[in-house]
């Protein structure tokens, strides 16, 4: 009887430790955004306690009209629709010829793709720079897009060339026995059947094109053209004492991010772990 | 052999057929693969050859390149002590990382591998701070910091009122470790990730059968579940060193580097020192260092430590 007690909450002690954790990851966001239902004076006085009166027009002045803030996520919005779409045209062919149909040279173009999964754009961005540069992307969304679609290949290539290889060949032997030619059996049979790996690497390709920075700082110059993360750096350097309405505004900005997270958390880990794995 | 080409000789129309077949399947190889081919050099492999071209130039990103220079911006980077410090930092990160992140990453994902309430939940917050932008998280944690108003001041004030609250992100000696605090929070649930799907992976026969063979629960886990996740482990130290080198928002936005150079890294130093001040065969070259030494490392790692775990896997 005893023991079937304690094994009953042996959990215990487990749980207790997962939720101090959970709480340590939780209280920075929840700071946030309660910091961004306060006044100014209430964040230098009492920055957590549990507000009186909810401020919400620090989001309506970020969400104002003539703010910033609805530019940036457009353009934000149109650099990650641009490009999933890119990356899905140009890398599911690619991968589809690399799984299935076998010519000499296929491992070295493999393994050369496999190469970008080792460096990301940190270690050459300056000439990177210069090639976007003198391709007169720069101040431009494409000058985003392609370079951001390039470093996704590796990841995606590989997550979609194991998935096309797992299909069984009977598959294809029937379709080119009813004369399909190879195009048509990738695009009738293949791609119908890979939508959901399809969406892992998509979904891959939206989180990180939301959250590059580093990229959209050097070729983004100009203030209209900028996306989300560039925007939410610039408003708090220009409303350094204006906390309250920094708060909103990261609120905001990390808010598409979440929400995109809980609606597809299992494609997401899949696919990092995948890519992690494999590569 | 001879039969195929007899009847081949004496059918043309298969012959024709096949020939027509082999031209489209080329056809096809070369359209599909040629985008991505091309995307791919273009804007990674070709930037990466650049880089060693530019890095032996003085060049200010304008005009020709003209002013061949040899090795000086390997020498004159070698000699600069703030990018020794830069280098140094990056380490200390990777150090932090293995000796703090990862077992705390690893002990929790031991913890949470049974039954118990709340698992998915604990699972999706874990891992919640990795889908957000690191500018995100470094403009949450420049708030948490901030002495006039963050939270850690805040709390600081309850025990000891009337102190003044610490600035940890203008104090050369603290400046790094309160980067290094953001970086777990933002990254550790990743390799969390990692070890839960590692763990799923273990039969849980094999656990049983040594507890029934009168193995402890600890010693289950150091005796069968630790060496059975060793190539998770394994990985996961290879992601995060190779990701130690080159961490470069957070810094940008919590710290900039500064105060003094304190917390610059190697990826902040090259935009800092190199595209900011117009020096972008600087620049370049500390770019190459990094790929030298990423590559460097990785080859190393692959060979020595994961040879067991790539086996089947084409080696780089």
């Amino acid at each position: 009887m005893q023991v079937a007690i304690k094994r009953q909450w042996s959990w215990l002690p487990a749980f207790a430790v997962c939720c101090v954790v959970a709480t340590i990851i939780l209280i920075p966001l929840i700071a946030t955004f309660s910091g961004g239902l306060r006044t100014n004076g209430e964040l230098l006085t009492a920055p957590f306690s549990i507000p009186r009166t909810l401020h919400w027009e620090n989001f309506g002045r970020v969400l104002a009209a003539g703010s910033p803030f609805w530019g940036e996520i457009i353009n934000s919005l149109l650099t990650v629709v641009g490009t999933v779409a890119l990356l899905l045209t140009v890398a599911c062919p690619a991968a589809f010829v690399l799984a299935r149909i076998s010519f000499r040279g296929r491992e070295v173009i493999f393994n050369f793709f496999l190469f970008g999964l080792l460096f990301p754009l940190t270690v050459a961005v300056l000439p990177l720079y210069i090639t976007i540069r003198s391709l007169g992307l720069l101040d431009s969304l494409w000058g985003i897009i392609l370079p951001q679609v390039a470093f996704a290949l590796p990841t995606t290539i590989l997550i979609l060339r194991n998935f096309f290889r797992a299909i069984p060949i009977e598959l294809e032997d029937a379709a080119t026995i009813d004369g399909a030619s190879r195009p048509v059996f990738f695009w009738r049979v293949l791609l119908p059947l890979a939508r959901p790996a399809m969406s892992v690497v998509s979904i891959l390709a939206v989180v990180s094109s939301w959250n590059n920075f580093l990229l959209p700082l050097l070729v983004l110059t100009d203030q209209s053209q900028w996306t989300l993360p560039l925007g939410a750096t610039q408003f708090q350097q220009q409303y350094a004492t204006d906390w309250a309405s920094v708060l909103a505004f990261i609120t905001l900005a990390m808010l598409p991010a979440i929400l995109i997270y809980l609606i597809a958390e299992r494609q997401i880990v899949a696919g990092l772990t995948a890519g992690a794995v494999k590569g | 052999m001879r039969f195929t080409i007899q009847k081949a000789v004496s059918h043309p129309g298969i012959f024709t057929q096949r020939i027509r077949r082999q031209w489209s399947r080329d056809v096809t190889i070369i359209l599909f693969l040629l985008p991505s081919v091309a995307l791919f050099f273009l804007f990674v492999v070709y930037p990466v050859i650049q880089a060693a071209h530019y890095s032996v130039y003085r060049w200010n990103g304008l005009g020709s390149l003209a002013d061949y220079i040899g090795f000086k911006n390997y020498q004159a980077l070698f000699q600069d002590p703030i990018f020794l410090q830069a280098i140094k930092n990056n380490i200390l990160i990777a150090v932090l990382s293995l000796l703090l992140q990862l077992p705390a990453a690893l002990l929790l994902a031991l913890l949470i591998n049974r039954k118990m309430p709340g698992r998915t939940f604990f699972r999706t917050v874990f891992f919640l701070p990795y889908v957000l932008a690191p500018v995100v998280t470094g403009l949450i944690w420049s708030f948490i910091y901030n002495p006039s108003n963050g939270l850690v001041a805040d709390l600081l004030r309850q025990f000891n009122p009337g102190a003044t609250p610490p600035a940890f992100l203008a104090d050369t000696r603290t400046v790094l470790y309160a980067i290094f605090v953001a970086i777990c929070w933002q990254y550790f649930g990743f390799h969390f990730v990692l070890y839960v799907a590692g763990l799923q992976n273990i039969p849980a026969e094999l656990i049983e059968a040594a507890r029934i063979d009168g193995a402890s629960s600890r010693q289950a886990t150091f005796y069968v579940t630790l060496p059975l996740l060793g190539s998770t482990i394994r990985l996961s130290v290879f992601l995060s060193i190779l990701g130690s080198l080159q961490y470069f928002d957070l810094i940008y936005v919590m710290s900039n580097g500064g105060p003094v150079n304190a917390s610059e890294t190697m990826a902040t130093y090259q935009i800092n020192y190199g595209l900011q001040r117009f020096a972008l065969g600087y620049g370049s070259a500390v770019g190459v260092i990094m790929f030298v030494l990423c590559f460097a490392f990785a080859l190393l790692y692959q060979r020595v430590i994961m040879r067991q775990d790539l086996s089947g896997r084409p080696a780089l």
